[in-house]
């Protein structure tokens, strides 16, 4: 078998001597313990009163509800207390350094909610007359030179949705090229410690992955990608800065090899926030590119989207970019192209991945983003990125262990487990071990390359003393590993809302949506 | 800089615990060659207020649905948001907080996922729903995908009645992949025969109820032929307020229920971010794209939840993962379920009712302007009528006046000169007599 | 016919024409918990190192492939109610699936029991 050994323990460890003492309601001082809304709610209670619109008769045919639907209410005081008491059990940007790696949670400036809400950009309508709208066209125009300028590419595509969205719009239009010369070509190279996302982009369109395994400096061999291209290779999918934190410095010799063999070349932008104003991707070689402006340019993450992620186009693929998108006329305003037959003759859109124009509400708190922090500001957070990156590396390199020592890490650092190898603590009692100490945990197990991976990635929102804390509290851990603390890891987090959760009773007994214990007991009777 | 915390001098002495003289040496594996030399051909910082006198510059040439009579629908609607949803999603807790892969400290957003994919079931009548998806579009795309890995089978019935850019997404991402897409023409009248395209090789049924031209169709012929020769019928809306007035598609055989969620909490915004609603049948729940929620117990034995089923997802299972899918609509998603809570069951069926009526105080009105004919004989809170003339000018004109009329077919079927002359019209509990009365006075001077 | 292993961790056990299949423990203690496992159906055509089968853990998916080729007739069905079986009796009632052979079975390249504990020891 092809085993994964990433299988790691998934059942917590229970015992009197872990438990917290308990309150007569559960609650502890500020954390409240919520029910659900369907225990709590009442079908027939409401927190909207919605105006009765007197007699009609309705045109709803035959189709008109029947049966009762099922949905609790609750009042507006009721949900109120419901979602703030909710909130409290999430960790946010908000409350402190956040150092998952490859996701860059940087603060959210709230000047760009303020703006995103304009009722000139949350209260237009995507198919209102184009006439009605010119702002609002002029605004993707604007994000979108911003976007080109940084870069140093051609076109942009700014419907994808998110970035594996963007991911599937690039490798579309290299598909669609590549049909365009009159070839097929079925390889997609992915390096191992690509994202998921990248294979998994690369098989929906068809594409056979064929990895390509990095050198032991943690970098891809540009030897390693000459061996694999051939006539069959459509693309490379390359992450750079990678997800182990370095810059690929054959990046230009990759993409040579890649243009001559006739392939193009894919890079993940995910990692974009290491270089904005330092190198322009375009200058490297790239065909194409998606940048996650919940990433690099602070559109918040709202836990787990929505995201957007427009795509960065080289000029052979420019003519490829869906429908719709924005040309940019010599007068600096921007031009809305919606169908295939507006694109004219310049242009072959491969067709079209979203309804509508992509996600407007990313795009104004970006640009709000960009404009705020400008060329020279842009440039520098990048740079206190990696600095602070390469700060906690070497604050923390004689007490963990650096998976890539000897390059410059760029915006996040990659440690292994090494440094616990003897001491019974696991890379993931390590994490759980900083919840209690009131830090998200950072990525780990990512990327496969190293064993029992720690991706930390500060970002630039940091200041000095933040990042000291944060220093200082992961070397008291990796000390209180080595000097035999093991118990106390493996009871993390004591301190949370919740210990450990058990996932594979999550897993073997799928339980994904509410369902009334009474009818459940009626069932179970009536069987 | 406003936002960046680090000074000269703690940039100095982190430059010294690093051991570098300078910045640019820990960007020594960049090729000196291709590193920029001065800063990017772009402005330089600005502070809140002139970012936001330029925004608002921009934002202010727009014509806002609030401002204006407003009649436009087409897969998104402007309902009213109650102000609690705006300020709930704004806590930083939801706002500013990530993926909840570590469930020990996102038990607030995990809850509320379990939350909305009991809601997002219940609406549908399905089993199971999934953590969201994109939009409603790509959320039809792949459901076609899933039905594909279901049945083994790789070619997908779409209907005339689709929204022409659902279409489009499945037709680009069929297309993509090598499957085959069967596109039934577009379907004004709500009379085709879907029934006599499904056939032994057809591995799902795509239909949509309300159509984009507005009729209510009837799932369940169309599920019991789909069903009769090994294929999956997949139910698509873009008005989920309907789901409160209308049988939902899961109660007649629906395999696959896709749908925007956007008219609950979330506003326009010229298109996005919106929030995909993705249903489906137990048995099938491992096909399923996306995130999903699930409910467990810690270390104390204490109720918590965690996202699971995780080895469908790209993150584990790579090049043979479900879906490509990682970052969802979160956010969105939280708005929908608050906005649903605060409704309940009881305030989306009044919701319901107020809609379906305004559009047929609507209909009726616009019957009985000379020319006009509303080809629809069932619709929810939107129908189609036809002019006497092209609908695009009538819509542009009447928009010079200040009424936002709706869309005209021909902006998403621009190939179709035979729709030239279809409207479609949406009314929602925003709109009031006044706002009927301008747009009928209106249609009747410039027609 | 004692039993044999392959370097990727199934075990197999050839009775006549039938060989049954199942991966080892050294490999359940490596995954740790298993939470589903997707099984060939009868009739299906498996080849000698080709996927028949995934064995998924809350964290990983791994294939399991066939040790020889041949037809499924039969997958163990209670692991589809109880998963748990992989790691409780991998060597046993958490068998994976059985295959009638196609013609005489290629084993050649198959460990017994001391040559994968030593195997395994190794790695």
């Amino acid at each position: 078998m092809a085993m994964n050994t990433q299988g790691r323990p998934t059942t917590p460890i229970a015992g009197p001597d872990t438990a917290a003492p308990e309150t007569f309601t559960g609650n502890r001082g500020l954390h409240i313990e919520e029910a659900l809304i369907f225990e709590t709610g009442r079908r027939d209670v409401t927190g909207v009163d919605v105006d009765d619109p007197g007699p009609f008769t309705p045109r709803l045919g035959g189709h008109a509800r029947t049966a009762p639907i099922g949905l609790p209410g609750l009042t507006e005081p009721e949900a109120m207390r419901h979602y703030v008491r909710l909130s409290r059990q999430n960790y946010a940007i908000d409350l402190g350094l956040y150092p998952l790696g490859s996701c860059t949670m940087k603060h959210n400036p709230r000047l760009n909610e303020k703006l995103a809400r304009l009722p000139g950009f949350a209260d237009v309508h995507p198919l209102q007359p184009l006439s009605t709208v010119p702002g609002a066209v002029d605004l993707i125009a604007e994000l979108g030179r911003w976007l080109l300028e940084l870069t140093g590419m051609a076109s942009v595509a700014m419907s994808p949705k998110a970035g594996a969205h963007g991911e599937y719009c690039g490798m579309a239009a290299i598909k669609a090229a590549i049909a365009a010369r009159g070839e097929t070509r079925s390889i997609v190279l992915v390096p191992e410690s690509a994202h998921g996302t990248n294979p998994a982009t690369a098989a929906a369109l068809g594409f056979k992955v064929v990895p390509v395994p990095a050198r032991a400096d943690g970098t891809v061999d540009p030897e390693a990608v000459k061996a694999r291209l051939s006539p069959e290779v459509a693309a490379i999918m390359l992450t750079n800065p990678n997800t182990c934190g370095l810059f690929e410095r054959d990046v230009v010799a990759i993409a040579e090899a890649v243009h001559a063999a006739g392939a193009y070349f894919y890079a993940d932008g995910a990692n974009f926030n290491a270089i904005v104003g330092k190198v322009r991707p375009g200058d490297l070689g790239v065909d194409a590119m998606h940048i996650n402006l919940h990433k690099t340019f602070s559109t918040p993450h709202g836990g787990g989207g929505p995201g957007a992620g427009p795509v960065v186009l080289s000029e052979k693929l420019a003519p490829f970019a869906p429908v719709p998108f924005v040309r940019f006329n010599p007068d600096g305003s921007g031009e809305f192209v919606e169908t295939r037959r507006q694109a004219g003759e310049t242009a072959t859109p491969f067709g079209r991945i979203t309804a509508f124009h992509g996600q407007m509400g990313m795009f104004v708190r970006a640009l709000a983003h960009m404009m705020s922090h400008g060329a020279d500001g842009l440039r520098q957070a990048s740079e206190d990125a990696v600095l602070s990156a390469n700060y906690v590396k070497a604050r923390l390199a004689d007490v963990m262990t650096v998976a890539f020592p000897d390059r410059p890490a760029m915006h996040e650092v990659l440690f292994d487990d090494r440094f616990l190898e003897g001491t019974g603590v696991t890379t993931l009692d390590f994490a759980k071990a900083m919840i209690d100490e009131g830090y998200h945990p950072m990525t780990m197990y990512f990327p496969l390359v190293v064993h029992g991976a720690m991706l930390i990635e500060p970002t630039e929102s940091e200041s000095k003393a933040s990042l000291d804390q944060f220093v200082g509290t992961l070397r008291h851990l990796a000390e209180k590993a080595k000097a035999g603390g093991v118990a106390d890891f493996k009871a993390a987090p004591r301190h949370a809302p919740r210990r450990r959760l058990d996932e594979t009773r999550a897993a073997r007994q799928p339980k994904l949506v509410w369902s009334d214990p009474a009818e459940e007991t009626r069932a179970e009777a009536a069987e | 800089m406003r936002y960046l915390p680090l000074t000269d001098e703690d940039r100095a002495e982190m430059l010294g615990a690093v051991g570098v003289g300078a910045i640019d040496a820990l960007f020594a594996d960049v090729p000196a060659d291709k590193r920029l030399a001065g800063l990017p051909a772009l402005p330089l910082h600005q502070s809140e207020i002139a970012v936001e006198r330029r925004l608002a510059a921009m934002a202010a040439r727009n014509t806002t649905a609030g401002a204006v009579p407003f009649f436009v629908g087409a897969g998104a609607y402007r309902h009213h948001v109650p102000a609690t949803v705006d300020h709930l999603i704004q806590r930083s807790e939801f706002l500013t907080s990530y993926t909840p892969y570590q469930p020990e400290v996102s038990q607030g957003t995990l809850q509320i996922l379990f939350e909305f994919q009991s809601q997002v079931s219940r609406l549908t009548a399905m089993d199971v729903a999934n953590a969201s998806m994109y939009d409603g579009s790509t959320g039809a795309a792949e459901a076609v995908a899933m039905a594909h890995r279901i049945t083994r089978r790789d070619k997908a019935v779409v209907s005339g009645g689709v929204h022409p850019h659902y279409r489009g997404v499945m037709r680009t991402v069929s297309e993509m992949a090598g499957d085959r897409i069967d596109t039934l023409d577009p379907d004004p009248a709500g009379i085709e025969d879907i029934l006599a395209r499904i056939d032994g090789e057809t591995s799902c049924v795509v239909v949509q109820s309300p159509s984009f031209y507005g009729h209510l169709i009837d799932l369940r012929p169309i599920a019991e032929k789909a069903h009769s020769v090994g294929a999956l019928l997949i139910a698509v809306f873009t008005e989920v307020v309907a789901l409160g007035a209308i049988e939902p598609p899961g109660a007649q055989g629906a395999d696959i229920v896709v749908g925007e969620g956007q008219s609950l909490g979330n506003p326009l915004t010229f298109g996005g971010p919106y929030v995909g609603l993705f249903a489906t049948r137990e048995k099938y729940v491992r096909q399923m794209p996306g995130r999903l929620c699930g409910e467990t117990v810690d270390a104390d034995g204490k109720r918590g939840f965690v996202l699971t089923l995780s080895t469908r997802e790209q993150h584990i299972r790579r090049d043979k993962a479900t879906s490509n899918i990682c970052t969802n609509a979160g956010l969105c998603a939280l708005a929908f379920t608050i906005h649903m809570t605060l409704l309940g069951e009881a305030g989306l069926m009044r919701l319901a009712r107020l809609n379906h009526a305004n559009a047929v105080k609507l209909a009726d009105a616009l019957a009985a302007v000379p020319g006009v004919t509303v080809l629809n004989d069932t619709f929810f809170n939107e129908f189609t009528v036809r002019l006497p003339r092209n609908a695009a000018a009538v819509v542009e004109t009447l928009a010079a006046r200040g009424i936002l009329a709706g869309v005209p077919a021909s902006r998403l079927e621009p190939k179709r000169s035979d729709l030239d002359d279809l409207l479609v019209v949406a009314s929602t509990e925003i709109n009031t007599d006044d706002d009927r009365a301008a747009l009928v006075q209106a249609l009747k001077e410039v027609l | 016919m004692a039993r044999l292993y392959t370097k990727d961790h199934e075990w197999i056990d050839v009775a006549g024409s039938i060989a049954t299949v199942g991966i080892t423990d050294y490999a359940q203690a490596q995954l740790g918990d298993v939470v589903f496992v997707e099984l060939p159906d009868a009739g299906r055509a498996v080849t000698k190192g080709g996927d028949a089968a995934v064995v998924e853990s809350v964290k990983a998916a791994s294939d399991v492939f066939s040790p020889v080729d041949g037809t499924v007739t039969e997958a163990n069905q209670a692991l589809a109610d109880t998963p748990a079986l992989v790691n409780e009796a991998p060597e046993g009632d958490g068998w994976f699936f059985k295959v009638e052979l196609s013609g005489d079975a290629d084993l050649a390249d198959l460990m017994d029991a001391a040559a994968y504990k030593a195997y395994t020891d190794a790695l």
